[in-house]
């Protein structure tokens, strides 16, 4: 199994146009996926017969909506793959807890920090704050943050 | 009188606490166990008790403000972390770094490794009840500490590399202390593999004991000497190239059996590589500027990048979202010890509580880390 075989199976499961190649070099992973949250069960699936890893999972936030971030990476050299899911506020996401087991603490860790939930998982519960919290800190709208961005003026077409 | 049951009981399961504040667990890690009679049937680690919020901070702070906190996640190899960090924001933002500071960047993290496999060496034999050996390994370990305090003002919380190189220039009085190091941490090689590596003792309580496999292992993502020891050749010193590991001449240890022998086997066995690595980067220390030129405040372009460096527990990554100003917009940091930890949930169910002890030692984590 191999990162290119990967490559062939991401392509059944979303669109080729969402899939890019990026340079490894300056951006760490070598495919930016930009996928739906009905279609990261099946990346996951693809992701594990293929020999790769989970390596984490991010949130971010902005003001129109959550973007989390997975990473998934192989053992050969380049194969570190980010997948990024436009989750809208009060969404949820479904789980790859069932693929992955690592997924079980990062998932219940955007949980904690983002207040995504993700369906189905076993255990969703606080993983880092104390379990009677009632925030959210990685938020925007929570503490002191320097600026609130739109998705676009992050990951938009930086020529547009 | 004592009263007579009518039945006996067969079977009772409980639960216990280990911790948080449990000398064997290497910070404030809470172990809730279910137990029947001495073998345990459920593991829950429960983290969060070290949680500062240093992914939140960094959204308020320029890049370079942050800079004290890198170290302050894994204070055991915090220069990794310190030159994680810098790097990646080097990447991200195209700084160049002159060839003297990395040199200067991968003998200090060396030291750093080494002196983080020590004290995990020390207190892991001390954990299994053997006392002496911890004296050995922090004896040497504080000759690491002094050379590394003499150059960068600290100890163990190192705030030592700048974007776009690093605070201050080595002399010949640490070239000359680190070369009498690795050949005095030589000299007492055998006395360490004499003490420990066949002791009979330890190697009961080792051997065959926590075997992480290397689809247990892919399943939770593991990485560092708990994944070599599985046998997967995979270090990113190695898989992505940074910093002049390229030019170096390294082996990276792997074990067969993947028990915490194997990894106790895997990182002294990088010891001996680091000291290698150590050996030739001196040697080739090219003379030169150790500060490149780099704007006073970085502001990396708009987009996010994802930078990866081999910390002393594994693969440590550093997700950074630009929003083009001078602060991040968001940084994710990928813990090596979070998905090692994570791996107990499945390898303790079935083993003994006194096993507890050996397979959390043989991991080796640092709370901190994972808690953030």
């Amino acid at each position: 199994m191999s990162f290119d075989d990967f490559r062939e199976e991401l392509r059944k499961v979303v669109d080729p146009a969402a899939i890019r190649a990026s340079d490894h070099g300056i951006k760490g992973y070598s495919l930016e996926v930009t996928a739906r949250s009905d279609q990261v069960g099946r990346i996951a699936r693809a992701a594990r017969d293929t020999d790769l890893f989970l390596e984490a999972i991010s949130g971010v936030d902005f003001t129109d909506c959550f973007q989390v971030v997975y990473f998934f990476n192989g053992f050969g050299a380049g194969s570190r793959v980010q997948v990024r899911v436009k989750v809208n506020k009060g969404e949820s996401l479904p789980t790859i807890s069932t693929v992955y087991d690592a997924a079980l603490w990062h998932e219940r860790e955007v949980f904690d920090l983002f207040g995504i939930a993700f369906d189905n998982h076993p255990n969703l519960r606080r993983l880092l704050l104390p379990e009677d919290a009632d925030f959210h800190p990685l938020r925007k709208d929570f503490g002191k943050v320097h600026a609130v961005r739109s998705t676009d003026e992050i990951y938009g077409d930086p020529t547009a | 009188m004592a009263t007579q049951l009518p039945e006996p009981i067969i079977e009772q399961t409980y639960y216990l606490n280990m911790g948080p504040q449990h000398p064997s667990t290497h910070g404030v890690l809470r172990l809730f166990l279910k137990l029947d009679g001495e073998y345990i049937i459920e593991a829950d680690p429960i983290i969060g008790y070290g949680h500062r919020g240093h992914e939140k901070m960094a959204e308020s702070h320029l890049y370079e403000q942050f800079l004290p906190n890198a170290s302050r996640m894994d204070y055991l190899s915090g220069l990794i972390f310190n030159h994680g960090y810098v790097a990646a924001i080097e990447k991200m933002a195209g700084i160049e770094v002159p060839p003297r500071a990395e040199y200067i960047r991968v003998i200090c993290a060396e030291l750093n490794r080494i002196s983080s496999h020590l004290l995990w060496f020390g207190t892991y034999i001390m954990d299994l009840g053997g006392f002496t050996p911890f004296l050995y390994a922090f004896d040497d370990r504080e000759i690491i500490l002094d050379i590394l305090d003499r150059v960068t003002g600290s100890r163990l919380t190192y705030s030592y590399c700048r974007v776009g190189g690093v605070a201050k220039d080595v002399d010949d009085e640490f070239i000359a202390a680190t070369r009498g190091f690795i050949q005095r941490l030589r000299s007492r090689w055998e006395d360490y593999h004499n003490l420990v590596t066949k002791n009979v003792i330890f190697i009961h309580r080792t051997k065959g004991v926590g075997v992480i496999n290397r689809e247990i292992a892919l399943r939770f993502g593991c990485s560092g000497p708990v994944l070599r020891a599985a046998g997967v050749v995979y270090d990113i010193r190695r898989v992505e190239p940074y910093s002049v590991y390229p030019d170096l001449q390294f082996e990276i240890p792997t074990g067969t059996a993947g028990d915490a022998f194997d990894r106790y086997m895997v990182r002294l066995q990088e010891i001996e590589q680091s000291l290698r690595i150590i050996e030739q980067a001196l040697e080739r220390l090219p003379e030169g500027p150790i500060r490149g030129r780099a704007p006073r405040n970085v502001r990396p372009p708009r987009g996010d990048s994802y930078f990866a460096v081999e910390a002393a527990r594994g693969a440590l990554g550093f997700y950074i979202v630009s929003d083009g100003t001078r602060y991040p917009y968001r940084l994710k940091v990928r813990a090596p010890s979070f998905g090692n930890l994570q791996v107990l949930t499945e390898m303790l169910p079935g083993t003994l509580v006194a096993d507890t002890i050996s397979i959390l030692g043989s991991i080796d984590i640092v709370v901190p880390e994972i808690d953030r």
